[in-house]
């Protein structure tokens, strides 16, 4: 390998990870400098998390090397890696809910990392950082009592406690709004300035272009190119990332904005969990025809929103959520269904589908009370096998057998499936969060059509998103939620993602609300 | 040296079929052993648990006897844990069934009113049972009190009830002071089905309840929402399947099940009330259900298994001077069993040295 | 020595057990494992204790000796959970009724043998102090085991990094993987303790309670020990309130028997089963879902590779 002076401060020769028969890496290179901002991109399933879990020590590879500094080191576990220097903020943070700041930060060191300080200096050393890169954080508060971008704090804090020489971030501005996401660009900046090497993860280009100066580009486990995203079009990355030209989004066909078909007026909910969210005095209405975005970082009441509307939580009131014009607010979710209501959870496995269930199964799921499937209590099991391959066929649903277990498909297929199960139930009105969370890019695109369609054929849809280029991309209104709070809804023409990105931040909705 | 697990990505049926007797051979392998320390030849043990109940009509008749509870409770237990609910107290269910039903025999005794008697009494039998067990039912869905915990301390009061009463109030006058009732009258009996030997109207009752719950189980939203319930508790939530009516839902079931294996064991071969009523059936059920893989066939399956070995076990106690206890150990031994291969079927295992992996790269791309 | 000096004595006796068995619960459950196995493990650890005591002549052989047979039976739930992914409540089940059947192999040849109890420690000038003499320096080794191990176990929970490592694990295996805590190792060594102290527990039974092993001389003090775990909230302090209230219990019915107050004895007898019942009622009133509960608890882990 590179014996000159200056090697690479992390080289990964020819990196191989299977799961089963499942290649997930496929002979990978990478090499990053000191002080380099290097972007991993790739599509979902690309390879992108498996690979930084080798680097992390998460993972072992089954063939091939890795070199630190010039010298071959073995990371059998995260403590090892963070013994060399490397550390990783997780995408889906490694906290937990019930200890304090100081706890959780201090639970990933060891001995060696608190040499010459107690856990009393670490409450200070965790302010003195905080300090220093404008990441503030009460060393005593438990984590369930903080928000998203407060938690990704910690993840960070904890990393930088440990003077990384590289640091690891995965999709950290999914949960950031852009001027969040801006504060943390000029973090990492600055780390990077003082020489410590960052391996950016993220599929938003836009950013990669913003922040790093290489980037190494992933598709089906294999590393297709290496470029300077500054100076390379985001249309060439991008088909690279997909493999082929991105598909564009239809426009949908000229439909009328018909009556009210959704309503929530005044709806208040306490939450019953304590690490939940209390939803306050929420209005908004949905149109036949329109899509109305909900936008919101996560963990600001998406979710008790979603139970809300759908009826897996009832409200208080009958008249706080009306379905073409029939108060349902205390209807539960059957009822609301047969008004011609449908909904689609954020979670895919567990929740708009059973895992250990065949796709026939799961069509029984949010099918069973509206499509005549059960005769005096038996299961008509021909017509769900039937109605479910209906979906298959028409949602383009990609499976290696007929009528496989939901656990088996991947991402974007289960969501087609579940996005056409609720589609083909002819609905008058759909609720969805985060529909293309996780999903391939040939997916998501064919979600977000199906989206658009369903609208033009006169469906009021609600669109929860975490997603602020989907929401503008699809959404005719849009309003954001922040601490259980809705905010007006405005057209999507008279918003930018400024304004957008400073609702979501908690300013303006005071007014608004 | 340590164990790696990775889930298989597609399990081969046979194998799923295949894996209570895996385990049943490695019960039986671990049991061997243990007969061996204790100074007999497993041979010989082999001989006397297994093949000896099988010798004649008699014993067979005797095997299906035991079934009977195990069934009933086992298939009851079957909707419990499918839904992911850890009724573990079939047994108190099982006591206060008996005690329940047994009110109208002994009330009616010796007036001879037949058989009308025995049917409400199974039917009072199966009431008590599902009353017994609303209270875990209840505590788990209103109060979210663990059903393992609730359950299974109303065990011990059931138990203490019972010795109460054939002690106390229901004792027989004329019964030399033994801690008994008097025994009922043989019309209000289950019918014995055959003369040589003790085979009771029971046994049909639960072939009959085996065949309802495969219907059940595979055929109709019920048991589709009981699958759910257990498998993913959010999706059926979405589903709209409410959790607290199929907490009521299963338990009731299984406490019926479990009260009516109490009050036919009493109306078929007991013929009256005393402590000792149940040999643990409502724990061996337990194993049963899990040998059984929650189905209404493996768990007839796994309740002849169990009787077999029972049966066998009082045999070996008699003829190998074995300890009747033998017989528990390896109940408990093939649960355990029957829970390892579980997992080897949904996992496959590797061994893995702690020294460092190999680098090289592989042969092809 | 005064009445309410020996009432304590007594409390203390029938607390112990109960003490010990669901201090060790605790450390596992708060590693996010359960194990329903505390009566099978007791039980053994009972018999085992009380043979080779018998055996050996020396009570601390036989102490040992049950130590060392729950933690082989803790060993046996640990593979099967933790290396094998098995199910927890299942397995735990599986383990009491294996253990209860073990205890019977292993002390049917000791049915109708007698020993005398172990000795409570005696300080000349100490012990004799009226008051809390007795009760302070009056005890046996296991009183004061249990008491130097809630100490130690808040300890080790709230000032010791091992302890930190712990209650990470038991809240969230994947976040603990995650940042390179080792969860199954952990769990394992939890698991162990457990046994160990349900091996204490037995022990206490045969050789301290009683001069004699019987069948089933546990009782569903196993049961009732977890009961505790969950009543105590997780927290080892309330779990020796919790184990002081059913001692308590199960003295009061002991003397309300021997007052012959004209109540069934049965019914006395039920007392302790009752209120196990009703405090777990009384705990979970008002309780918020996600509050005490270790968040992984039961669940099994089974890490990516």
């Amino acid at each position: 390998m590179q014996t000159d002076e200056a090697p690479p401060l992390v080289s990964m020769r020819q990196i191989v990870k299977r799961f089963g028969q499942f290649v997930a890496n496929d002979q990978i290179n990478l090499d990053l400098a000191a002080g380099e901002i290097h972007a991993l991109l790739g599509e979902n399933g690309a390879g992108k998390s498996t690979l930084v879990k080798i680097l992390n020590g998460l993972l072992q590879p089954d063939a091939g090397e890795i070199y630190w500094q010039g010298e071959q080191v073995l990371l059998k576990s995260p403590r090892d890696a963070s013994e060399v220097g490397i550390s990783m903020v997780f995408q889906q943070f490694s906290l937990f809910e019930n200890l304090t700041v100081a706890e959780n930060i201090n639970a990933a060191f060891t001995e060696h990392d608190t040499h010459g300080f107690g856990v009393r200096a670490l409450a200070d050393r965790i302010i003195e950082i905080g300090e220093d890169y404008d990441l503030n954080l009460d060393p005593n508060r438990p984590v369930h009592t903080l928000s998203t971008g407060e938690r990704q704090r910690i993840e960070i804090v904890r990393a930088l406690l440990r003077h990384p020489k590289l640091l690891i971030l995965d999709e950290p501005t999914s949960v950031l709004t852009p001027q969040e996401a801006e504060d943390l660009f000029l973090t990492l900046e600055k780390l990077a300035s003082g020489g410590c090497g960052i391996l950016y993860i993220s599929h938003k280009l836009h950013e990669v272009r913003r922040l790093c100066s290489k980037a190494s580009i992933l598709r089906n486990g294999r590393l297709v190119a290496t470029c300077d995203p500054k100076s390379t079009e985001t249309v060439e990355m991008a088909s690279l990332m997909v493999g082929s030209s991105v598909p564009e989004l239809r426009a949908p066909a000229l439909h009328k904005i018909g009556d009210i078909r959704l309503h929530v007026e005044a709806l208040s909910l306490p939450s019953q969990d304590i690490h939940g969210t209390d939803l306050h005095h929420i209005n908004l209405d949905v149109h036949g025809g329109e899509i109305v975005g909900i936008a919101g970082i996560a963990g600001n009441g998406q979710s008790e929103l979603f139970a809300a509307l759908s009826g897996e939580r009832l409200a208080q009131e009958p008249r706080h959520i009306c379905i073409d014009t029939l108060p349902a607010g205390l209807l539960d979710i059957e009822s609301r269904r047969a008004l011609g209501a449908v909904f689609i959870p954020e979670e895919r496995l567990g929740h708009a589908a059973v895992p250990d269930m065949r796709l026939s199964d799961n069509l029984l799921l949010s099918r069973h009370g509206t499509d005549n499937l059960i005769h005096g209590g038996l299961i008509d099991i021909r017509r769900s096998h039937r109605l479910a391959h209906d979906v298959v066929l028409q949602f383009d649903v990609r499976s290696a057998s007929k009528n496989p277990y939901a656990r088996h498909l991947s991402g974007g297929n289960l969501q087609k499936f579940i996005m056409g199960r609720e589609i083909l139930a002819e609905p008058g009105v759909m609720v969805v969060n985060q529909p293309t969370w996780g999903v391939d890019a040939g997916a998501a695109t064919a979600i977000r059509q199906a989206l658009i369609d369903l609208a033009a054929a006169g469906t009021a849809v609600l669109l929860i998103s975490q997603d602020l280029d989907e929401l503008f991309d699809l959404s005719d209104r849009m309003a954001v939620i922040y601490a259980g709070r809705l905010s007006q809804t405005l057209p999507i023409q008279n918003l930018t993602r400024e304004m957008v990105g400073m609702m979501m931040a908690g300013s303006e909705v005071d007014h608004a609300a | 040296m340590r164990l790696e697990l990775s889930p298989r990505q597609n399990v081969w049926p046979l194998f799923r079929l295949l894996s209570p007797i895996f385990a049943m051979a490695m019960a039986g392998l671990l049991a061997s052993l243990v007969i061996m320390i204790l100074g007999q030849s497993p041979q010989a043990a082999f001989d006397v648990y297994v093949l000896g109940p099988l010798d004649d009509s008699w014993a067979i008749q005797e095997i299906a006897i035991k079934m009977v509870p195990l069934v009933l409770i086992a298939t009851g237990l079957s909707f419990c844990f499918r839904a992911n609910l850890w009724n573990i107290g079939a047994e108190g269910q099982f006591t206060f069934g008996a005690i329940i039903g047994s009110i109208l025999p002994l009330l009616t005794q010796g007036m001879g009113f037949g058989p009308w008697v025995m049917v409400i009494a199974l039917l009072m039998g199966m009431l008590g049972g599902a009353l017994f067990s609303l209270i875990p039912a209840y505590l788990r869905a209103h109060l979210n009190v663990s059903e393992i915990l609730s359950s299974l301390m109303l065990v011990y009061v059931a138990q203490l009830l019972l010795d109460w009463l054939v002690r106390g109030p229901w004792r027989d006058p004329n019964g030399f002071n033994f801690p008994q009732t008097v025994n009922f009258d043989a019309g209000s009996l289950l019918p014995v089905l055959m003369d040589d030997g003790r085979l009771h109207a029971g046994v049909i009752l639960a072939g009959i309840v085996v065949l309802v719950s495969m219907i059940v189980l595979s055929l109709t939203l019920f048991g589709f929402r009981v699958k759910v319930i257990g498998s993913a508790p959010k999706a059926a939530g979405f589903a709209g399947f409410s959790s607290k009516e199929t907490i009521f839902a299963v338990f009731i079931i299984s406490g019926s099940l479990s009260g009516l294996a109490g009050i036919i064991e009493v109306l078929g071969h007991i013929g009256q009330l005393k402590p000792s009523i149940s040999t643990n059936a409502g724990f061996t059920a337990i194993t049963v259900a899990f040998l059984g893989r929650l189905t209404p066939i493996g768990i007839l399956f796994g309740a002849f298994i169990v009787a077999l070995t029972t049966i066998g076990g009082e045999n070996a106690q008699i003829m190998l001077k074995l300890p009747l206890d033998l017989t528990t150990c390896f109940q408990g031994l093939l649960l355990l069993c029957v829970l390892v291969s579980d997992s080897l079927t949904s996992y496959q295992i590797r061994f893995v040295s702690d020294k460092p992996s190999p680098t090289t790269p592989i042969e092809d791309a | 020595m005064d009445i309410s000096q020996s009432v304590i004595m007594t409390i203390m006796t029938a607390a112990t057990p109960l003490l010990l068995a669901a201090l060790g619960e605790l450390i596992v459950e708060r590693s996010g494992v359960l194990n329903l196995g505390l009566e099978g493990m007791m039980a053994t650890a009972a018999a085992c204790g009380f043979a080779m005591a018998i055996v050996s002549g020396s009570t601390t052989v036989g102490v040992l000796c049950a130590v060392l047979s729950a933690m082989a039976l803790a060993g046996l739930f640990g593979f099967v959970t933790l290396s094998l992914g098995a199910n927890q409540v299942a397995s735990g089940l599986a383990l009491t009724i294996f253990g209860l059947g073990l205890s019977g192999l292993i002390g049917a040849g000791f049915v109708g043998t007698s020993r005398p109890p172990l000795e409570p420690l005696f300080i000349e000038g100490l012990t004799d102090l009226p008051g809390f003499g007795k009760i302070i320096f009056g005890q046996d080794f296991f009183v004061y085991t249990s008491w130097i191990l809630i100490l130690a176990i808040l300890i080790f929970l709230h000032l010791t990094r091992a302890g930190l490592t712990l209650r990470c694990i038991g809240e969230n295996h994947h976040s603990a993987h995650a940042i390179g805590l080792p969860v199954l190792k952990t769990r394992f060594r939890a698991v162990l303790f457990g046994g160990a102290c349900a091996g204490l527990a037995g022990a206490y039974l045969s050789l301290v309670y009683t001069p004699f092993w019987s069948p089933g001389m546990t009782a569903g003090r196993g049961w009732i020990a977890l009961s505790l775990v969950v009543f105590a909230a997780w927290r080892a302090e309330r779990v020796l309130l919790g184990a002081l209230l059913f001692g308590g219990a199960t003295v009061l019915q002991l003397h309300a028997q021997a007052a012959s107050l004209g109540l069934p004895s049965q019914l006395l007898s039920a007392v302790p089963y009752l209120a196990t019942l009703i405090a777990l009622v009384f705990m979970s009133l008002g309780r918020k879902s996600g509050t005490v509960t270790p968040g992984s608890l039961g669940q099994p882990f089974v890490p990516e590779r």
